[in-house]
Parts: C-alpha cells; sequence; structure tokens
C-alpha cells in the first residue's frame, strides 16, 4: 500500500476524516439539496422519493431489531421482536405518544432480560 | 432557530446521545484519540458511516477504499435529503447555500423528527427551526461524546443493551407517525419485511435496495388503488 509511511503519522486519520468521512458523506447530502430542490411538494415524483426514504429507513429498523449489534445481539430474537411489538402496540394505544411506545418497550425488554437471567441461575 | 433548539431537549436528542455514548465506548476500545473521535462526530453526524470509517482507520485501510466504504454507508443520505427540501424551502426565497448548511443536520433521527414536526409549522419558519433544532442537537451529542469518552469505562451489560434497544423503537413509532399518506405506510412495511431479506442476500448496498424496491413497489401498489391501473 502507498499509505503505509503515512499511517504513523499524528495528522494521517484527521485527513481520513475529512476526505474518506466528511467529504464522503456530506457529498450524498448536498446532491439531495440539488436534486430535491425541483421536486415540487404536491408531485407524483415526490411521493416516490417519500416511499423510497422511508422503506430505506424501515429496513434501518428491522436490521437493528434483527441483528442488533454488541451486547443485546445475546438476548433472545422473540424476545427483542416482542418488546419491539408491545411497544408499538402501546404506542399505537395511547394516542400515538412516542415516549409510551418506547418506555413500554423497554420496560418489556429489561423484565424479559431479568426473568431469563433469573431462570438460567436457577437451572 | 432559537425555538428548534429548544425542541432538541427532546426524546430524539437523548436517543443520539445515548446511541454515541455506546459509540465513545468503541472508539476508546479500537484506540482512537478523543480528538479523532470527535472530529467524526461532529463531521461526518451519520452513525453508520462514523461505525464504518472507525473499522478503517483501526485497520489502516487505504483512503479510497475507506472512502468508497463510507460513501456507500452513507448514500441513504440522498433520497432523505431530497423528500426534506420542498419541506424546508420557501419558493423563490430560500437560498441554495442555506439548504446546503442545513443538509448536514440530515440523518436518520433528526429527519424523522423534522418530517413529523415540520409540516405543522408555517413555512417561513420551518428552515430556521430545522438548523437551530441539528445545530442544538449536534452540539449536544458532541459534548456528551466527549464526556463519555473519557469518563465512561463500560456499560453494564443490560443498560448497553437495553441503550441499543432505544433506537429502533423510536424510529419505530415515530416513522409511522410521519406518515401522511397510506403510501407512505405500505412503503414503512415493505421496507421492515425487505430490509433483513437484502441484508441476508446483498450485504454493503442493501439498504439501497430495500429503498429502492420496497418504496416503489409501495408507490406502484398505492398508486393503483388511487388511480386504477392507467
Amino acid at each position: 500500500m502507498t499509505d503505509a509511511g503515512l499511517g504513523d503519522t499524528w495528522w494521517w486519520p484527521f485527513v481520513m476524516i475529512l476526505v474518506a468521512g466528511w467529504l464522503a458523506t456530506d457529498v450524498w447530502r448536498w446532491l439531495g439539496v440539488f436534486a430535491g430542490g425541483r421536486l415540487r411538494e404536491d408531485g407524483e415524483l415526490l411521493i416516490w422519493v417519500r416511499c423510497v426514504a422511508t422503506a430505506l429507513v424501515a429496513g434501518v429498523i428491522s436490521k437493528l431489531i434483527l441483528f442488533p449489534q454488541g451486547i443485546l445481539a445475546e438476548t433472545p430474537l422473540a424476545l427483542r421482536l416482542a418488546a419491539a411489538g408491545v411497544g408499538f402496540s402501546a404506542f399505537l394505544l395511547f394516542k400515538q405518544r412516542v415516549i409510551v411506545g418506547v418506555l413500554a418497550a423497554e420496560a418489556f425488554l429489561l423484565a424479559g432480560w431479568l426473568g431469563l437471567t433469573a431462570l438460567q441461575g436457577g437451572l | 432557530m432559537a425555538r428548534g433548539a429548544r425542541a432538541a431537549v427532546s426524546i430524539p436528542a437523548f436517543i443520539l446521545t445515548a446511541a454515541f455514548v455506546g459509540y465513545a465506548g468503541l472508539a476508546r476500545e479500537t484506540g482512537l484519540t478523543l480528538a479523532e473521535t470527535l472530529a467524526m462526530t461532529g463531521l461526518i453526524w451519520a452513525l453508520p458511516s462514523i461505525v464504518v470509517l472507525t473499522g478503517a482507520l483501526s485497520s489502516g485501510m487505504g483512503l479510497i477504499p475507506a472512502g468508497i466504504a463510507v460513501a456507500l454507508a452513507s448514500v441513504r443520505l440522498m433520497p432523505m435529503t431530497m423528500a426534506l427540501m420542498p419541506i424546508v424551502k420557501v419558493p423563490g426565497k430560500t437560498r441554495t447555500w442555506q439548504l446546503l448548511i442545513a443538509s448536514h443536520f440530515v440523518a436518520v433521527t433528526a429527519w424523522v423528527f423534522a418530517m413529523k414536526n415540520l409540516p405543522d409549522m408555517t413555512r417561513e419558519g420551518r428552515l430556521p427551526f430545522f438548523i437551530g433544532f441539528g445545530g442544538a442537537v449536534t452540539a449536544f451529542v458532541f459534548c456528551m461524546t466527549g464526556l463519555a469518552y473519557l469518563l465512561v469505562e463500560r456499560l453494564p451489560d443490560m443498560v448497553a443493551g437495553a441503550l441499543v434497544l432505544l433506537t429502533p423503537v423510536y424510529f419505530l413509532c415515530s416513522l409511522w407517525g410521519a406518515a401522511r399518506v397510506n403510501a407512505d405506510k405500505v412503503a414503512m412495511a415493505a421496507g421492515l419485511a425487505l430490509g433483513p431479506v437484502f441484508f441476508v442476500y446483498l450485504p454493503g448496498l442493501d439498504l439501497l435496495w430495500t429503498g429502492l424496491v420496497g418504496g416503489t413497489l409501495a408507490y406502484l401498489g398505492t398508486r393503483i388503488l388511487r388511480r386504477g391501473l392507467f
């Protein structure tokens, strides 16, 4: 690699962060500004773009629940799905208040997790 | 703008803070310095891209491959920014450079919050609100990431696990709340179902495919319901 000697200097990580991090990320936001500038608020094209963006964010959600990072990956999949389901149902039941859904899901997860840990400890 | 900053004291700010506190631990374990961690938080401001670059830095990856990996992780920001533009813009008045500045704050959390809350405001108030909100959340999370890097040795397992679940549940509820037409809700269901499929079969570009395929199916399906086949 041509970069091999550069890896040891103090400033090289910051060049990486500026070019491979900041530029590589913000360029998509800038492209979005230019491409989105011509969209009409009531147009069919905008409905499609919203659908694509919404489906994409929904994909992030199911990935985070099905394939979580770190310690959460050690909980059973059924417990995570149930916690998310309980949270979303609570959100719908209580006038779509986000905080209610989040707290219900967390309470369910922690209760289930503690219960499972206690069961395993008892065996 | 001040109203946006005040609104930043909110659930999304708390959830982002939790996510970045978790990241600070990862950054320290990986061997990044405090300055590097903070530079990434402020400049990139999109957690998946930050995690990808952290991996690239620790493995000594070259500039070009690392840039491509990060760019692939960030493509999703483009359709999100596109969908936001007609909402924050005052036609004929808003300058492009103002939108370019505002676009830096587009990340999943702020986007979901903006799509849900901005349409209820006056058109002139939306862009200042979004910049105030984005700036305040970024500044707060920036400071908390630094503090967490310095102070938090290791979180107890259950606390760490509970923090990780916060993000998807928050997205799930507020994305549903942000849906304005049926097409949005169908798109959400399609994305939830397709996300894991593409993740298993086409890792790397999976989110882009989820968005394009799921979003297009949802759009076409609801369009046929609205207008008939032709």
